[in-house]
């Protein structure tokens, strides 16, 4: 049965190995003169790298592979591996031979799905690996446009272990929506899309429950607003809401609320609180003075308003990849034995 | 172990459906059995429970005197359309079967396939039809089991290659000794190739017996019209037609026929299986089977 599944699943598993080979060989290469600049710039060194174009590549590459493979892995090894099958009869040839369906299946499922997250698994720690010296300044507080942290949401799910729970989880739901539908290409479209939506949508539903954010009620001043957001015309703008710097680096925020002195979310600041802007929205408006603003910033403060924010800071990067892969490992599982399942029921 | 197939009550239904109903059967071992019907009888529906692809909704099947899939070693399965893997070649799939067979006999697959002129790096994709089937038979043959079951092996063949394929397998059944249920919708493969009828229409087994006891106890009564009331006890009438001065029944009987009015012809093989598969299934009369 190895021999078969190794036979049937070569030309897939050559493509994407070629693939993520070819791209761990270029990190591989790259990874020690990263590391090296990143000793000896210290402070400079992510200012100094839009003079290296190669490395922006390398970086956006990683992470675009990182969240590419399960989609394609469960579209391409997870939804044909039965639907193949059944569409073109061939179970009935297979099953016709001295072996069980359930012990067919678990060595298809069994090699593929190890292949699958091994291979995702080798890109991942290549990746990790080389973003490394990023990720580490971006955390030691050096500033940049292009690179964010590995907590923010479009880093996370491409670093350590999420990518190969991402992997396993859309393995198991090809094989399973393969088996349901019985039809290679319906199976192999619901399977990317179902995937894709997932990746897009974790970090907004799923990621802030996987564990206990750090909340914090932060009083607003000039030099730690990080953002309004007015509406109405330009002339008489009210403010909505306003936006506060978590004062942890590298932490990311996924809850920041204005609320009043009773502790109530407000969906609109007082009026008076637009002169806490640095100027108003209209094209020519004048700059405010610092104590103006400062004056602004006291009101709220006297009145009771402040921010409410949840974060989890960088230090927790590692618990919550952990509490990430294990739910996604969870639903392979799951999955897995809706598979199991249902190849032992009728099926021809 | 004296019967290869045996069903009781054995039903199975697809939705609202029942592909097959109230299937009693009892099948010796060492016949080539002929499984026949029209399309849609429920041949397919019935072999896919005996090899357990299928599960049944009602009654039981046991194969080999053991429920299904528990002997799977034993019984040999060529599926409808004989399906391959349309990109491995010929070798590989003696491989596959070398690989998830414990009995799997290597000398007599390659035999096969010399025998029939095979190119061992041929994709399978690329085979003819028959090749194919001849190919889906040698991974069935090869595994040496007791019981050889085959649906429809050759409904998708020209004339030639159904003659050989048959034949092919004729042969193999002689050297080898084993059981074979092979369906088909024709029934002309089935007098080449079997010694033993299963008729099944409309999802019921019609008659089942051994051939040459089937066409002694089967004959064609014709004579001056009479009514089917006036018939001995002991003739079963299977189908009857009448003009106005003249009736012919077609009967199954163990005892001589003492009616002299009677013209009494003997049935070709073609002619009782038309008779059941043209007459109106009634569900309420009790299926027929031939006494030994």
């Amino acid at each position: 049965m190895i021999w078969l599944t190794w036979r049937q699943f070569r030309v897939q598993l050559l493509v994407v190995a070629t693939v993520i080979l070819a791209a761990a060989i270029f990190l591989a290469a790259t990874g020690p003169g990263l590391l090296d600049d990143s000793r000896t710039l210290a402070d400079n060194f992510i200012s100094s790298l839009p003079s290296h174009p190669i490395q922006m590549w390398l970086y956006r590459i990683g992470l675009i592979l990182l969240y590419a493979v399960p989609p394609v892995i469960g579209a391409f090894w997870g939804a044909p591996l039965v639907a193949r099958e059944l569409e073109s009869g061939t179970h009935r040839l297979v099953w016709g031979q001295s072996i069980s369906r359930t012990r067919w299946l678990a060595a298809k499922v069994g090699i593929t799905g190890l292949a699958a997250m091994a291979i995702t698994g080798l890109l991942s720690l290549a990746v990790t690996w080389w973003s490394d010296p990023i990720d580490d300044a971006i955390n030691a507080g050096q500033d940049s446009n292009d690179y964010l942290p590995r907590m923010f949401p479009p880093t996370f799910a491409a670093r350590g272990l999420v990518p190969v729970g991402y992997a396993a989880f859309a393995f198991a739901l090809g094989v399973a929506v393969g088996l349901a539908v019985r039809r290679t290409v319906v199976g192999l479209a619901v399977t990317l899309t179902v995937v894709i939506l997932v990746q897009v949508f974790t970090p907004v539903f799923l990621r802030p429950h996987l564990m206990a954010p750090t909340e914090q009620n932060i009083i607003l001043t000039k030099d730690n607003v990080r953002g309004f957001m007015m509406s109405g015309d330009q002339s008489s703008p009210t403010l909505k809401q306003l936006e506060v710097a978590s004062g942890s680096v590298g932490a990311w925020k996924f809850a920041d609320k204005t609320v009043d002195k009773a502790g109530q979310e407000i969906s609109t600041l007082p009026g008076w609180a637009v002169k806490c802007a640095p100027r108003d929205p209209s094209p020519n408006a004048p700059v405010r003075s610092p104590e103006e603003q400062d004056a602004c910033y006291q009101r709220l403060a006297d009145e009771g308003y402040h921010q409410h924010i949840k974060y989890f800071a960088a230090d927790k990067f590692w618990a919550l990849q952990w509490r990430e892969f294990g739910f996604f490992m969870l639903l392979a599982l799951l999955l897995s034995g809706f598979s199991f399942w249902r190849i032992r029921r009728d099926l021809s | 172990m004296t019967s290869v197939l045996q069903a009781h009550g054995l039903g199975k239904k697809y939705g609202r459906r029942w592909a097959l109903t109230d299937c009693e059967l009892e099948v010796p071992a060492g016949h080539v059995v002929g499984l026949v019907g029209p399309n849609g009888a429920g041949k397919s529906t019935l072999l896919n429970l005996a090899v357990g692809m299928i599960t049944p909704s009602a009654g039981s099947v046991e194969v080999l005197g053991g429920p299904p899939g528990a002997q799977q070693a034993k019984v040999g399965y060529v599926a409808q359309d004989t399906p391959t893997y349309a990109r491995l070649s010929v070798a590989d799939h003696l491989r596959l079967g070398a690989r998830l067979n414990p009995a799997w006999d290597e000398s007599l697959a390659q035999q096969r396939l010399q025998h029939l002129r095979f190119d061992p790096k041929q994709r399978a994709g690329r085979l003819s039809g028959g090749q194919r089937a001849q190919l889906a038979l040698t991974l069935g043959l090869a595994k040496r089991p007791d019981l050889l079951i085959l649906d429809e092996p050759v409904a998708a063949l020209d004339p030639l290659a159904r003659r050989e394929f048959l034949q092919d397998l004729m042969e193999a059944v002689a050297e080898q000794e084993l059981s074979v249920v092979l369906s088909s919708h024709l029934v002309s493969d089935v007098e080449r190739a079997c010694d033993y009828l299963i008729v099944l229409v409309e999802s019921r087994v019609q008659v089942s017996g051994e051939i040459d006891t089937l066409l002694a106890t089967h004959f064609r009564l014709t004579g001056p019209r009479r009514d089917q009331k006036d018939l001995p006890r002991d003739q079963h009438v299977v189908t009857a037609s009448h003009t106005d001065r003249q009736s012919t029944y077609l009967i199954r009987t163990d005892k001589p026929i003492l009616d002299p009015a009677w013209t009494v012809t003997q049935l070709t093989l073609e002619d009782l299986v038309l008779a059941y598969m043209g007459r109106d299934v009634q569900p309420e009369r009790p299926v027929l089977e031939v006494q030994r």
